[in-house]
């Protein structure tokens, strides 16, 4: 949909091309729309949507297919991955990205992401943690802080029993086939776009070779955290950034190159 | 004249209220009465003063990819009006 012009103005943003017309079914405020607009500026800027292949995870984002104006194929729960294994295998070509949130990549999907980024897998994977299953009504998930309440926690996190959350950036990057992975988030103005920053280099990686590549977004639930959305954004940066530290944690030399 | 201005698609909107939290200038309002198609009351732009610069803060930060920014053409950008 093009919007005309006021008189004498010039356009300076509007909905990139990446994305399709359809409305999400994300909750208001969900940051999951950030991302998704953040990785279809991405393609639109590097000129990749022609050539894109979009693995869409289980989860909220599960329609990710739905949104994305590029070619997608749908994984079962976790395996994401696995099937961007065998597309880009298959058709090199291409650029082949994973969209998963935390239930799907640091729980049932964790074989796969460790394999795929053992072996060095030329995919990219936009990583989404908001520290809670999301589509399932909020129960405690892997990367769920010490003390949370949850659904399924409703005392907190109780890390004697559930022990420590998970901090799959930072175990990804131990791994050799690794060559870009870092973590951001979107709770502000500037973090945002110092996201989209990050996933143009991931694509960049992908394109290049380089090996595997992640962008780890911490996000914002506020359906499930039982919160507004700007407070939710709030604590993003005073809960989960504390534990989840918004660094580079794995930048190979060849990247820097870029 | 404004420096810039928004649009901001009423029936995307959900009405999750971040984007007057980043406005600068504080002209970007939650509609009381309306509702949109989706049963939301959906974010407008009241600036009867011409104040939006079209920085496009609140584009950055909208969820749902509502809002398109428009900014005033400058003029070494403009056409020279014909001699």
């Amino acid at each position: 949909m093009t919007i005309q012009a006021p008189e004498g103005m010039e356009l300076i943003y509007s909905r990139p091309e990446s994305l399709a017309e359809m409305h999400t079914h994300y909750c208001p405020g969900c940051t999951h729309g950030i991302a998704h607009r953040l990785l279809g500026e991405a393609l639109d800027e590097l000129g990749m949507r022609e050539r894109t292949i979009l693995v869409a995870p289980v989860g909220c984002s599960v329609f990710a297919y739905n949104y994305f104006d590029t070619d997608a194929c749908e994984a079962a729960h976790g395996r994401a991955p696995a099937m961007a294994t065998g597309v880009k295998r298959t058709r090199p070509d291409n650029i082949v990205v994973t969209y998963q949130g935390d239930g799907d990549l640091a729980a049932i999907g964790t074989a796969e992401i460790i394999h795929a980024a053992a072996r060095g897998e030329q995919i990219t994977t936009i990583f989404i943690n908001n520290a809670i299953y999301g589509m399932t009504g909020g129960q405690m998930a892997p990367t769920t802080l010490p003390g949370q309440k949850t659904r399924s926690s409703p005392d907190g996190r109780d890390v004697e029993i559930a022990g420590f959350p998970i901090r799959m950036s930072e175990v990804l990057a131990t791994l050799p086939g690794a060559a870009y992975i870092v973590r951001r988030s979107m709770h502000d103005v500037k973090n945002i776009r110092k996201a989209k920053k990050a996933i143009i280099t991931a694509l960049k990686v992908q394109e290049a070779g380089l090996g595997f590549s992640m962008v780890e977004l911490l996000s914002s639930c506020p359906t499930n955290w039982g919160i507004q959305p700007n407070e939710a954004l709030q604590w993003i940066e005073e809960h989960m950034v504390p534990y989840y530290p918004l660094e580079d944690y794995k930048v190979i030399e060849a990247v820097k190159n870029l | 004249m404004a420096r810039g201005t928004i649009i901001i698609d009423q029936d995307r909107c959900k009405g999750c209220g971040l984007c007057p939290e980043v406005c600068p200038k504080q002209i970007i309002v939650m509609e009381e009465t309306l509702l949109n198609a989706k049963g939301y009351h959906p974010a407008v732009l009241a600036d009867p003063d011409g104040e939006c610069t079209g920085c496009a803060i609140c584009a950055v930060i909208c969820p749902d990819i509502c809002i398109t920014v428009f900014r005033e053409i400058p003029d070494k950008k403009r056409a020279p009006a014909p001699a």
